[in-house]
């Protein structure tokens, strides 16, 4: 068996890069929501020495010294751009697993070696106008390291067959046991006392040993690493389990009214989703808590939970339920950053036990049409361009994204303007 | 002419066109019913490759006697090799223009189709990229 780990150069930088080619060859950031911190490089960034995750405000010197493009996440064009990738993909090869937004590990026939890698490498980045990066080995761990090297190592263009380029060995003693895909820097510090430091030593440890250190896992990885699969592919994503909507301010939030206006809208989104899914929710969550990253301010953090009468994915429901959680947790007198709603208990909306309680048949379908009436205009005419009262119209709590590319995948309205 | 940035697009809606539509009286079967077919979906003529497939605004009108009128939008195929006298979306410098691809000798050309607008001659030094074929225009009527 041969598995491919194709994984997306700078993924959400490359996609900006598609539709804005004056991002070619200049550093490129994108930040998290609300504007935190450093979420993606484009390499040029990355050789700025600016660091993931470090908080925007750290950067902005560096950005303005530099000439960064600085932009905040457009997570629908990245969506889209994901599941365009991920399509190519599937057309080239019997099976795949998406294992994140830009990675995908893939089966391979037995022909299919490094020049079916290159083939599909430039088949992806002629017809999306996306780069990615290709490792090949016969293990999911192996090709995930593969395709590290690939990455760090420009003049293999892409692409790293790690079973057909000499002794593997070579190749392991390069990566450090932190970097192996599933181990870490805590286990990684627990295999270093036992003098394992690279893939190379995991590889040739003493079997027992790695079991009693690192357990059922790590004895997995370190087989995996010696080319034993005992990782499967997972075509089939699993059920979900949970729907969370929550977001963090713009600005602090003190009153209530606000608050709520922010949870009706994260939860009239779980809806959303809900249906989208033709899923419902038995259980509703509520969380509110401030901002632990000032600790100079009062801390405050509550969570409340409820069960339905009987599971639902009527927003109007959802929304009162939720607002009446919030009332019981919401205490005056603390700046809040963050509130979201988790719903539970999800079953399919095909098999509902009735209940007692249950509304007449005639209710039910007249309620059912008014949600996915919404849904439908707000698929077409964008986000909340209907909503329901409790979201109010202002929102000022709402997130920061001042300098977000337009929505060029998802929106007839947000056509961008061109010059004759 | 420069267009726009590229609309990226997805076959996921349907246009569902009715091939005929009988009115059912009741009581009676349609005579229409064991000849039914499947609706048409314009998405199925206009996008060979959904996967490849991008929409582009234009904006200007130096494509004018190519059928292009500023407001139209390009159905642009980025899986299709761009051939000479194609009409494509090309990067120049910096900037996303639609134009017929011209090749004579080793000389590439960018032809407007519109005598106020002359032909680009791309030097060796500029940055030319083919982004993608165009295959269709939708121009609305009204």
């Amino acid at each position: 068996m041969k598995i491919a780990l194709v994984d997306c150069n700078n993924f959400y930088a490359s996609c900006e890069r598609v539709f804005n080619p004056k991002l070619i060859g200049c550093p490129v950031v994108v930040l998290s929501n609300n504007d935190g911190c450093v979420i993606a490089r484009s390499e040029e960034a990355k050789a700025l020495g600016i660091r993931m995750g470090t908080p925007a405000f750290e950067n902005e010197d560096t950005f303005r010294r530099n000439g960064v493009a600085v932009l905040s996440s457009n997570y629908a064009l990245y969506g889209d751009m994901s599941s365009r990738v991920m399509s190519v993909l599937r057309q080239m090869v019997p099976g795949m697993e998406v294992y994140s937004i830009d990675e995908a590990f893939l089966s391979l026939d037995g022909g299919q070696g490094e020049s079916f890698a290159r083939e599909l490498r430039a088949t992806v980045r002629r017809w999306t106008g996306i780069p990615v990066s290709v490792g090949i080995a016969n293990t999911k761990v192996l090709a995930k390291l593969a395709n590290r090297i690939a990455k760090k190592t420009p003049e293999l263009n892409g692409v790293f067959h790690l079973t057909s380029s000499g002794n593997p060995d070579e190749a392991l003693a390069r990566v450090n046991c932190a970097d192996i895909w599933g181990i870490g820097r805590r286990l990684a510090e627990r295999l270093a006392s036992g003098g394992i430091r690279t893939a190379r030593d995991l590889k040739h440890a003493d079997m027992p040993w790695v079991r009693r250190t690192l357990g059922v896992v790590g004895e997995r990885i370190a087989r995996e690493l010696n080319g034993i699969p005992c990782l499967t592919l997972e075509e089939v994503a699993p059920p979900k389990k949970g729907i969370a909507s929550a977001r963090s301010f713009g600005r602090p939030v003190e009153l209530l009214p606000e608050l709520e206006e922010a949870l009706a809208t994260y939860t009239a989104r779980a809806g959303e989703k809900l249906r989208a899914g033709n899923l419902l929710a038995a259980n509703i969550h509520v969380f509110v808590e401030t901002n632990p990253f000032k600790p100079e301010q009062a801390q405050y953090s509550a969570g409340a939970q409820i069960t339905l009468p009987r599971p639902s994915n009527f927003t109007p429901e959802l929304i009162s339920a939720a607002l009446s959680l919030l009332r019981k947790i919401f205490r005056p007198g603390y700046r809040y950053k963050k509130t979201g709603v988790f719903m539970t208990g999800l079953v399919s909306g095909r098999n509902v036990q009735l209940s007692l309680f249950d509304k007449p048949q005639g209710e039910n379908d007249a309620r059912r049409a008014l949600a996915e009436a919404v849904d439908r205009i707000n698929r077409q005419l964008g986000t909340n361009a209907v909503r329901y009262g409790a979201m109010g119209t202002r929102q000022r709590w709402a997130m920061r994204q001042e300098r977000k590319s337009r929505g060029f995948t998802t929106r007839w309205t947000d056509l961008p303007v061109a010059r004759a | 002419m420069i267009v726009g940035k590229p609309i990226p697009f997805e076959a996921r809606t349907k246009l569902h066109v009715p091939l005929f539509s009988a009115i059912v009286q009741a009581g009676f079967p349609s005579p229409a019913d064991d000849h039914m077919e499947k609706s048409l979906d314009l998405n199925e003529h206009l996008v060979r490759n959904p996967a490849a497939t991008f929409f582009v605004r234009v904006r200007g009108d130096s494509m004018r006697d190519a059928g292009i009128l500023s407001g139209d939008i390009l159905v642009v195929d980025r899986s299709l090799t761009p051939a000479d006298k194609q009409i494509v979306v090309a990067m120049l410098d910096g900037d996303f223009t639609v134009k017929r691809l011209c090749r004579k000798g080793s000389l590439v050309f960018l032809k407007a189709e519109n005598d106020s607008f002359p032909p680009i001659e791309v030097s060796e030094n500029q940055d030319l990229v083919i982004w993608g074929v165009v295959t269709f225009i939708i121009h609305q009527a009204r």
